[in-house]
């Protein structure tokens, strides 16, 4: 795609084009600013001690040692924790999770913060904490999902989710002339954004200054000042850069909130950033599943139930349950559906949201299982997709708001080259013998909206501001919302001065469930529009301009001109009206959240299909995905570039979750000993070629008034069960657990 | 990280004389740098010996022999156009390990010294069984005990090639046949060297015979991951091959022993065959003959073993003459050129 386009050439809108990333320079330059690149003056190191059990006691620190090293300035322990105004095991605002803040000496997973040691130095604070020494009354960890009774979860509240069922159950497995009963297991996962946690607080009496990453700003604000019992508005955030955040930036950590608790004691500016070691444990991670999958089918191949059981791990202390169960609501039209969920409690951190919360590990057993029906049945994967297409929500009947889905199965087989696949496994070798594989998924994700505010101002001169609290962890914020400002003003890009990253502003609301374009954009499309309509009451009263009298007709806005609508013989520039009114700016303001009554009406979803080409040695059983194709319907791309970008990263991800990541834990003592890129690994370069995204066209109306879905998730959901189905397709051998290994399809 | 004192001698004798019991040399650092880093290992010294000088060549010995300096770093010695041309399959080994950056940085003595990376045996307080898969868990070599593999590609080819360690220590100089560098595992895990305390490695030196291998050699790595990982099983193998049969032949295996694992009746058995697919198959059998799975491992065994296979057959086919793009990976492309064809 070519680079941002030089001003003033541009071919219609802003929102549309391929514009570069605006921070990319200032990110590979390294003069953009993150969190723990902020050092103010009389600053102090704060460092935590992980626990190294992962259930027991705390029964000895040797703080004497510690307070003995030259630099360490403070010890914080249980013993001496100075008191929070806000309950610990209390959830403050959305998303939110008990958070580990030396509440007491008991230990609950490894890698829980146990003791906090503030030095002059970074050096000083962690020679500080390892002279802790703890030691511990150790029991025994459960970190296996077999390792402790299953209980049913009770629904409600954010992380335990419903079960759902729709139709006749037990008549949909009875009605099946073919049915199969298999197993998915998924592994623990840990976000491991590029930017560990941190933070930087100051505190100016009871004012609370702090450089946070954060995916919701005003919500983040809310969280800190209920755990220090100030006013939200008494927090101030910045966050103009994230490195990643992939569900575990939207709320307070322990670690962060004990570092700020340090600042109030010390009355010093505290800096923490965590170790990409402790990544692994206080800060969220997707839990382990195990998935049971039974469905039915009729002897048309139209399946008659989809029966979706999961089990997933979750901490000894609170409930975030992986909703995956819940995948396979809403995409295939079967007679009958159920969704259960069940927990287990394990000795590990609470899990929480990451990229694709529930649909990614649904998806991934979903189909697979998808995939073995469709062998069962003795037809393509991708004919028995379309033999239970869904023209309305299953279950619901409720229509969809849009769904290209069709679309996407059609173009991407087509670029895939779907149509010359065998049926049957193990048909197809390279050149050079290596067994070859071909296997598809569905991607569906929902298109949540959540509410933001935003506020533009136009300049005498005839540019902008616009500014909304918004987020850029790397997904392109920065660029795509202003693409957006700068439509809704009639203006182009670099007329429009944007400012997001910081609590200041008006509330953006979260960077998360794929909703940041739609919402933060959805306010900022308000605003401009706010303006613009304050600007044609003032020209059409304005009895020298050349909309004068223009009152009942429509305006629209374009390169900083007013027009009538369909007679550019009559305009006005921005600028001229605004100096014939002596007015210095003219400010706007708006807001965003879905309409209700179009939430209620509709199901909204993103859709996609995923083809997969894998290739497996047949002796030595290494596996690589040498082709991918993903066509994705998710309404209207702001940025196709920056689209593609978001796509293709949730792809990569679907590699990662299907061949490579797992956390791994010593059963004695519960510790993940892989908690390290040395030992989780993640795809590298050469484990990723030849992967295509396409984006199909889709006017959505419903969905919100800019049509935009969101792109932020659904490139993973579908890709993970691609590349199992093409390793099945090469080799025979259906592998029912994620990772998939060398020494699974050696011993398989 | 635990305060340590840190010192940069310009000679060798400065740094012999700098060392102390506690103290640790530091090359590139890739490896004991992360090693202090998780508190595995608390040097109470670091002798940064990278300004050592004349430990950086590659040269060619008057016997013939390729003497490779102490602080020449795995990218240069790869990228050393005579040496790949000798030796390729120790470049193609050397290509397979870490990354671009790593290599760059990382010294040929530092690699053959590398600790141990499963997880278990970096903690402060290793355990004394096993875990249930044990992909880093050796199953040769171990007397019985638990010990991880040797990390080290590198010097898999090396110890096939019947490489040799220059040292010099208090005592003296002396050479260490790489065969015995790595000792067995003792009583506690992880594994040790017999270099003397405050010995320091100035060269590793391959003899001239090492040199006649050159177009029939491979180095195969098998892995999860297509480039970044430890292996999960490797093979070097070389053969010198006259009027189609096999005159001569070495192989060593990776990732399956404390110590880079030479199999020498595997090779005794090639010797004088004729080149033929059931015959790799036999003497992979006789190397892996002596393995025993450890906490659930079994399935390492037939990796090793048909990897080991694959890797007598590559090598029978001939050196490519330009090494692929992904070096010693199964992916790698097995067409094009042979060198000395």
């Amino acid at each position: 795609m070519p680079d941002t386009l030089a001003h003033p050439v541009r071919f219609g809108s802003n929102a549309g084009q391929p514009v570069t990333r605006r921070d990319g320079i200032a990110k590979v330059t390294g003069t953009a600013t993150f969190t723990a690149d902020n050092s103010p003056e009389n600053l102090l190191h704060a460092v935590y001690v992980p626990a190294t059990i992962a259930r027991g006691r705390v029964t000895h620190l040797d703080v004497a040692a510690a307070e003995a090293h030259p630099g360490v300035t403070m010890v914080m322990t249980p013993g001496n924790r100075p008191a929070l105004q806000g309950d610990p095991s209390a959830k403050p605002t959305m998303f939110s999770f008990r958070i580990e803040v030396l509440q007491d000496d008991s230990v609950r997973y490894a890698g829980q913060p146990i003791a906090l040691v503030l030095g002059e130095t970074l050096e000083a604070a962690t020679e500080g904490a390892r002279l802790l020494n703890p030691r511990y009354a150790a029991e025994p960890a459960r970190t296996r999902i077999d390792d402790d009774e299953a209980a049913p979860v009770e629904p409600g509240g954010f992380g335990r989710p419903a079960g759902v069922e729709h139709g006749d159950v037990a008549a949909g497995h009875a009605a099946a002339t073919k049915a199969i009963d298999v197993t998915y297991e998924t592994s623990a996962q840990y976000h491991n954004a590029m930017e560990t946690h941190a933070v930087v607080a100051q505190w100016e009496g009871d004012k609370l200054s702090l450089d946070v990453p954060s995916q919701a700003l005003l919500m983040s604000c809310a969280g800190y000042a209920y755990f220090f019992g100030i006013p939200a508005e008494n927090v101030t955030i910045r966050a103009p850069y994230l490195g990643g955040g992939f569900g575990s930036k939207a709320i307070p950590t322990g670690p962060q909130v004990l570092a700020i608790l340090a600042a109030k004691e010390t009355g010093r500016p505290v800096k923490l950033m965590l170790t990409r070691q402790q990544m692994f444990g206080p800060v969220g991670h997707r839990g382990a599943t195990r998935q049971r999958l039974r469905l039915g089918i009729d002897d048309g191949a139209a399946l008659t139930v989809i029966d979706h059981e999961g089990l997933a791990a979750t901490s000894s202390f609170d409930d975030f349950v992986e909703p995956a169960a819940n995948a396979s609501q809403g995409l295939y039209a079967a007679g009958a559906l159920r969704s259960a969920h069940r927990a287990v409690r394990l000795d590990v951190g609470t899990p929480g949201p990451m990229r694709a919360p529930g649909e990614a590990s649904g998806s991934a057993a979903l189909e697979c299982a998808m995939d073995e029906m469709a062998e069962a049945a003795g037809i393509d994967p991708l004919e028995f997709r379309l033999r239970n297409y869904a023209e309305t929500e299953p279950g619901t009947g409720k229509p969809y708001s849009s769904k290209a889905l069709r679309e996407c199965y059609m173009q991407g087989a087509e670029r895939f080259g779907w149509s010359g696949r065998p049926l049957l496994p193990r048909q197809m070798k390279d050149e050079n013998g290596l067994l070859t594989g071909w296997g598809m998924g569905t991607a569906l994700f929902p298109c949540p909206m959540f509410a933001a505010d935003a506020r533009a101002t136009l300049r005498s001169d005839g540019s902008a501001l616009v500014e909304t609290s918004a987020i850029d962890m790397g997904q392109g914020a920065w660029t795509a919302l202003a693409q957006i400002a700068a439509d809704s003003l009639g203006l182009p890009l670099d007329m429009v001065e944007f400012r997001a990253g910081h609590s200041s502003l008006p509330d953006g609301g979260v960077a998360g469930g794929s909703g940041h374009t739609a919402t933060a954009g959805g306010a900022l499309h308000a605003a401009g529009g706010d303006v613009i309509r304050q600007l044609g009451e003032i020209a059409a009263a304005d009895p020298e301009s050349p909309l004068h009298g223009a009152g009942n007709a429509a305006f629209s806005a374009r390169d900083g001109r007013l027009y009538v609508d369909g007679d550019d013989s009559r305009s006005d520039s921005f600028a001229d009206i605004l100096a014939r009114a002596g007015s210095a700016e003219l400010v706007g303001n708006g807001s965003a959240s879905r309409a209700p009554e179009d939430a209620e009406k509709f199901s909204m979803h993103s859709h996609g299909a995923v083809f997969a080409e894998v290739k497996v040695d047949p002796d030595l059983c290494q596996v690589r995905v040498t082709r991918m194709v993903g066509a994705f319907a998710a309404g209207r791309i702001i940025n196709p570039k920056l689209a593609e970008s978001q796509l293709l990263g949730g792809m990569i991800w679907g590699i990662s979750f299907a061949l490579h990541e797992e956390a791994k834990h010593d059963p004695r003592t519960g510790r993940i000993v892989n908690a390290d890129f040395a030992g989780y690994h993640v795809p590298v370069n050469a484990d990723v070629t030849g992967l295509e995204v396409l984006t199909v066209h889709e006017d959505d109306p419903y969905v919100n008034a800019l049509g935009i879905k969101g792109v932020g998730e659904i490139g993973i959901v579908g890709s993970v069960g691609a590349i199992a189905n093409a390793i099945w397709h090469a080799t025979g051998h259906r592998i029912r657990r994620f990772p998939i290994r060398i020494e699974d399809l050696l011993t398989a | 990280m635990k305060p340590f004192d840190f010192v940069q001698p310009r000679t060798v004798d400065e740094a012999l004389a700098a060392w102390e019991p506690g103290a640790a040399w530091l090359g590139g650092g890739t490896n004991l740098v992360d090693l202090m880093k998780t508190g595995a290992v608390q040097p109470a010294k670091l002798i940064d010996i990278t300004r050592l000088p004349g430990l950086d060549t590659i040269e060619t010995r008057a016997d013939g022999a390729t003497r490779i300096g102490a602080l020449v770093s795995n990218a240069d010695l790869a990228d050393d156009p005579g040496f790949a041309r000798s030796f390729p399959m120790v470049a193609e080994a050397l290509l397979s390990g870490a990354s671009g950056q790593l290599r760059n940085v990382a010294t040929v003595a530092g690699n053959i010294m590398q600790s141990p990376r499963d997880a278990f045996y970096r903690e402060l307080d290793p355990p004394s069984d096993p875990l249930s898969g044990g992909a880093s868990l050796a199953v040769l070599g171990t007397g019985g005990r638990f010990a991880a593999v040797n990390p080290s590609d590198f010097a898999v080819p090396l110890v096939a090639l019947d490489a040799v360690v220059e040292v010099r220590g208090p005592g003296g100089a002396r050479e260490i046949a790489l065969a015995d560098l790595h000792l067995p595992p003792g009583d506690a895990p992880g594994n040790s060297t017999a270099l003397r305390p405050g010995e320091l490695i100035l060269a590793l030196r391959l003899p001239a015979a090492a040199a006649g291998f050159a177009a029939h050699s491979r180095y195969l790595k098998v892995r999860d991951r297509t480039s970044f990982a430890f292996a999960t099983a490797s093979a070097a193998a070389s053969l010198r091959i006259e009027g189609g049969r096999i005159a001569e032949a070495r192989l060593a295996l990776g990732a399956v022993a404390p110590r880079p694992w030479r199999v020498a009746e595997a090779e005794a058995l090639l010797a004088g065959r004729a080149i033929d697919a059931d015959l790799f198959a036999e003497a992979a059998e006789v190397a892996l003959s002596g393995a025993v799975a450890v906490g659930g491992n079994g399935w390492k065994i037939e990796l090793a073993r048909r990897t080991a296979a694959r890797a007598l057959a590559m090598a029978a086919a001939g050196t490519p003459a330009r090494m692929p793009a992904l070096p010693a990976s199964p992916f790698a492309p097995q067409a094009g050129d042979l060198i000395h064809a």
